[in-house]
């Protein structure tokens, strides 16, 4: 590994991480906005996992009323200013937008979203009071998105909110986990402050284990499990702790935690994943000045599960693709990585539900000197399974009844990443946050 | 809006948009309205070098007045600026001598273009002979009257205080054609209930041509932040004169009322919101055998009359048409009284759903402000391309799955006109933003046109049982 400093100024590597949607001015908002057809039932909304009302967002931009706009968006979506910067839009609003067919180009909603949000920044704290108190308390345990979420619902319903989070920032992996091009971390800090702002009991580097989660249950009259998921899959094979190999998320950590000129990097880098954190993990390497980077992936590239646009992002930044490579070892050299050994693989079947086989006789070596783990994030079993009665689906993640998110343990409900059926993005948080409150309150007015 | 399309192969016949008006030559119907524009020799060499082929100089009098600051306000409509503009400004601010001076000039070196000379002074009649006598001598092809100015002059007794009582418009154009040598325009004011009334009044005072519209009476809006109106003058405001795009409609209804009136038979010269070649032609069916503009040169420049020409002499090769004669006029006898129209007559909306990209605006125009005579139905989104299979462009795939545009929760909305209940109103049509989407279809009603003066007679015989009402939802 090299001297973080030696390569790139700092100035080089801020204007890498730029971000890839900035903000729109005035002008280009009004003329974008004035592109929305103000569709009837409109295919973008429906395809917003929290329903923002889009026309009529862009409506009140069109007509000057930026602040309106912000209202409608955070009314459905209080992390609307995140989601603006972060969400996937291609394959959700913008995906459905009818101006693809018209026009071959969607409106860009989330540019407009971010336009509204940041315009009415300075007053939009102020939108939502706690309502009246119950008396009744909940704890939430995990201050991502989800928790954060159905905090702020809880208190705009007058319940009392203690949230536990073990790391030292809230935000989950909203303020540490996403690409730094796409969020900075000054910004995703200063929602979650605004969030918060309705006034909710906030304790971090506070983890909550089993134990204590039983005397919750006793003592709170209701309790979110919005734990998230838990460490990068391990590849099992040898030489994974060697010196040189990371793991994806704490690779992406450390732009959010370090100045970018501190942020470890080597030279010759490999990614090992398919997904959008590997093609993250791979961005983010190329533009802290990796001379090479390089994303392996055990199929082929129509099987690829991260989405296009995000594979397309790798393309402008000149990131190398090595397909049907599946792991076999990490090389050892000076008791460090050195490279990975691949097996060569071929699939019997079709797409992803094909069976990997090995190609014999064709293994291969990459050289690198950091080895960047990006399988997908594991479970967090220790935790779940220390809940007595808490019951998993097979994959581990917590079951619940879809309209209220109660678990099968009485009074403790579960939302986000960590509840079986959630997707993996922010916006599905935040929804399922939505959902969340919905059934705790249910459950307290009882 | 009609465009002028590419005709095939050796089709590119010479058209001629060379007029005559009243005599008066001109290289083209394009001309400039008296305004701003027309202020100075400067502007109109350029407008004349540019290709419009003729001119109104901006309104003379024997003495300049005096403006105030500001004096312009506009309508914008949802991104599009300037769809309206008004005006609280005055005639000429310049000395009469250097305004004749530059007459001159220009017709000097432009012998070959259409001159008038815009006047309104006040109502005397030795007044009014002066400067006729002193425009012409500076070389006017011709004098239009400025009877429509509607703010600032009306109040000393000039312009719309003229043009909107017809017996002072008679009078004034009597006065001016006792000594007039060159043909003489008026210019109508759409300030008043039956313009054609006025017509017949300047008719009878010896005009030879009628010009309209002038600006309409508005006040263009209020400054929310200061309370004052727009455009505002120390924190004041006044009633101005309203042209540009949002005009036209007036003006046209205000052409085809003098076109259509026996007792003018005038030549006319079209104003209103002129900013497109379609515009222009649409004045010219109705009647108009040359066209002005103010607003659009005003917001573009001069450079636009390239794209009125070409759009024009396009139009005209497609339609065969080689002179503006071949056309002016054509559209005039349609306009007729609404008793006129063929109550048996029916068309009804149908929907390409090829075209469609399921927006959904007709729908909830229809039901909300119509005749709740569009159906929505979601169609699965897998169902819904295997139905349009020219659909297969919409599907995309990202991160190994399917998407469609237009899709939302994994249907499309699917929409189609109930016929039966579809009154013809073309409302879902005017909205719908893909072209020839919705199109009107005339349908056979098996009944011999009849109009409702003639359902009135027909009712009062015996002859007809009375139309039900249409069933609505
Ligand atoms: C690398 C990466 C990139 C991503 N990029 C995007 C993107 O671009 N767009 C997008 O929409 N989504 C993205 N996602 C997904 C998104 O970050 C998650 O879906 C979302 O953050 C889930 O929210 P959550 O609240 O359920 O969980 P989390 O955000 O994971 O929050 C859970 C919180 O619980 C805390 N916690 C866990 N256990 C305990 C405990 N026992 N006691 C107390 N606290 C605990 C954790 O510290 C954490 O702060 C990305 C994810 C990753 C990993
Ligand atoms: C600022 C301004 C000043 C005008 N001054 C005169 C004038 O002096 N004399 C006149 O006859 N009409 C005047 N008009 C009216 C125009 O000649 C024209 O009739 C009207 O603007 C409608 O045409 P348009 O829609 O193309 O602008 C003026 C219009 C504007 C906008
Ligand atoms: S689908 Fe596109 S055009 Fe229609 S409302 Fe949504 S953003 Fe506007
Ligand atoms: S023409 Fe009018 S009534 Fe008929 S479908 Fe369209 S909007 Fe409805
Ligand atoms: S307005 Fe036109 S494009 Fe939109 S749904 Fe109706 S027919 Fe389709």
């Amino acid at each position: 590994m090299s001297d973080p400093n030696s390569r790139l100024s700092i100035e080089q590597i801020d204007r890498n991480f730029a971000e890839i949607h900035p903000p729109l001015t005035p002008d280009e908002a009004l003329t974008e906005s004035a592109r929305c057809l103000y569709c009837f039932d409109a295919p973008c909304v429906r395809s917003c996992p929290t329903a923002i009302d889009i026309p009529g967002f862009i409506r009140h931009i069109m007509h000057r009323n930026p602040v309106g706009a912000a209202k409608t968006i955070l009314d459905a979506n209080i992390f609307g200013g995140s989601c603006a910067r972060i969400c996937p839009t291609e394959v959700l609003c913008e995906g459905a937008c009818v101006d693809n067919t018209m026009l071959k180009q969607p409106v860009q909603i989330g540019r407009l979203q971010r336009f509204a949000c940041d315009t009415a920044e300075p007053v939009s704290s102020s939108f939502y009071k706690a309502g009246e108190s119950t008396g009744k308390r909940v704890a939430i345990i995990g201050a991502g998105p989800c928790g954060l979420t159905c905090a702020h619902e809880l208190r705009k319903r007058g319940h009392a909110v203690s949230v536990f989070e073990s790391r030292e920032v809230a935000g989950g992996l909203n303020s540490l986990g996403i690409a730094r091009y796409k969020l900075t971390t000054e910004f995703a800090l200063s929602e979650v402050a605004r969030v918060s702002e309705i006034g909710i009991d906030l304790h971090l580097e506070h983890a909550v284990d089993g134990a204590e989660l039983a005397g919750m249950l006793a003592d709170y009259d209701a309790v979110l499990l919005a734990v998230g998921l838990g460490k990068t899959a391990s590849l099992n094979v040898p030489g994974e702790n060697l010196d040189g190999v990371w793991e994806s998320l704490d690779f992406i950590f450390q732009t959010h935690t370090l100045p970018l000129n501190q942020c470890k990097i080597g030279q010759n880098v490999l990614v090992i994943g398919g997904g959008n954190t590997a093609m993250d993990a791979a961005n983010a390497a190329k533009m802290l000045g990796a001379q090479r980077v390089t994303i392996a992936y055990r199929r082929d590239a129509e099987s690829m599960p991260a989405f296009k646009h995000e594979y397309e992002l790798t393309q402008k930044e000149g990131i190398q693709f090595a397909w049907n490579a599946a792991p076999a070892s990490i090389v050892e050299r000076n008791g460090k990585a050195a490279g990975v050994l691949f097996e060569k693989t071929r699939s019997v079947g079709e797409g992803r539900r094909g069976k990997l086989e090995v190609v014999e006789g064709e293994s291969f070596t990459l050289e690198a000197d950091m080895v960047i783990k990006a399988l997908g994030q594991d479970v967090l079993l220790d935790f779940l399974q220390s809940v007595p009665g808490l019951k998993l689906d097979d994959k581990g993640r917590i079951a619940v009844q879809p309209e209220t998110h109660a678990t099968s343990v009485a009074k403790l409900f579960a939302g986000g990443d960590c509840q079986a059926g959630a997707g993996e993005e922010v916006v599905i948080a935040v929804q399922s946050g939505k959902q969340s409150a919905a059934g705790i309150h249910a459950l307290l007015q009882g | 809006m009609s465009e002028s399309k590419a005709t095939n192969g050796s089709a590119w016949p010479a058209v001629d948009l060379s007029i005559e008006f009243c005599g008066i030559k001109a290289p083209n119907p394009f001309w400039l309205a008296s305004a701003p524009p027309t202020n100075s020799e400067y502007q109109i060499r350029r407008a004349f070098e540019a290709g419009w082929g003729g001119a109104v100089w901006k309104t003379l009098a024997h003495e300049p007045i005096v403006n105030v600051s500001s004096r312009y306000g506009a309508v914008d409509y949802d991104g599009r600026k300037v769809m309206g503009l008004n005006n609280i400004e005055l005639i000429t601010d310049r000395t009469l001598d250097v305004n004749l001076r530059e007459i001159a000039n220009i017709k000097r070196d432009f012998p070959n273009h259409a001159l008038f000379v815009s006047l309104m002074v006040d109502s005397k009649r030795d007044v009014w002979h002066n400067i006729v006598k002193q425009a012409e001598d500076a070389g006017a092809d011709g004098l239009e009257l400025n009877f429509g100015c509607p703010h600032g002059m009306s109040e000393r007794g000039m312009g719309a205080a003229v043009g909107q009582v017809p017996e002072y418009t008679k009078m004034i154009v009597e006065w001016v054609k006792e000594v007039a040598r060159t043909p003489v325009m008026v210019k109508l004011t759409p300030n008043v209930t039956d313009v054609a009334a006025v017509g017949r009044a300047a008719k009878e005072g010896g005009a030879d041509a009628i010009s309209l519209i002038n600006t309409i009476n508005s006040i263009v809006g209020v400054d929310l932040d200061t309370f004052t109106p727009k455009p505002q003058v120390a924190g004041l405001g006044s009633h101005g004169g309203y042209c540009g795009p949002a005009v036209k409609p007036i003006a046209l209804n205000m052409v085809s009322q003098i076109a259509n009136d026996e007792g003018i038979r005038l030549p006319i010269s079209g104003i209103g919101g002129i900013q497109a070649w379609q515009d222009a032609v649409e004045f010219m069916l109705l009647g108009s055998s040359s066209v002005q503009v103010c607003t659009a040169v005003m917001h573009y420049g001069f450079r636009i009359v390239e794209q009125l020409i070409s759009g024009m002499s396009n139009w005209m090769r497609e339609k065969n048409f080689h002179a503006t004669t071949d056309f002016v006029g054509k559209s005039a006898s349609r306009i007729r009284s609404w008793g006129d129209l063929d109550l048996n007559y029916k068309v009804v909306a149908q929907i390409d759903e090829q075209k469609c990209i399921n927006c959904g605006l007709c729908y909830i125009a229809c039901e909300d402000g119509c005749h709740q005579s569009i159906r929505i139905e979601p169609v699965p989104e897998q169902e819904f391309i295997a139905r349009h299979p020219d659909h297969d462009q919409r599907v995309f795939e990202s991160g190994c799955k399917s998407f469609v545009h237009g899709a939302g929760a994994g249907y499309v909305n699917s929409f189609t006109i109930n016929q039966d209940t579809c009154v013809g109103c073309n409302m879902c049509s005017l909205v719908c933003p893909v072209r020839d989407c919705i199109t009107m279809q005339p349908i056979p009603t098996g009944k011999e046109s009849m109009s409702w003066k003639q359902y009135q007679d027909l009712l009062a015989e015996g002859k007809v049982a009375p139309i039900q009402p249409p069933t609505h939802a």
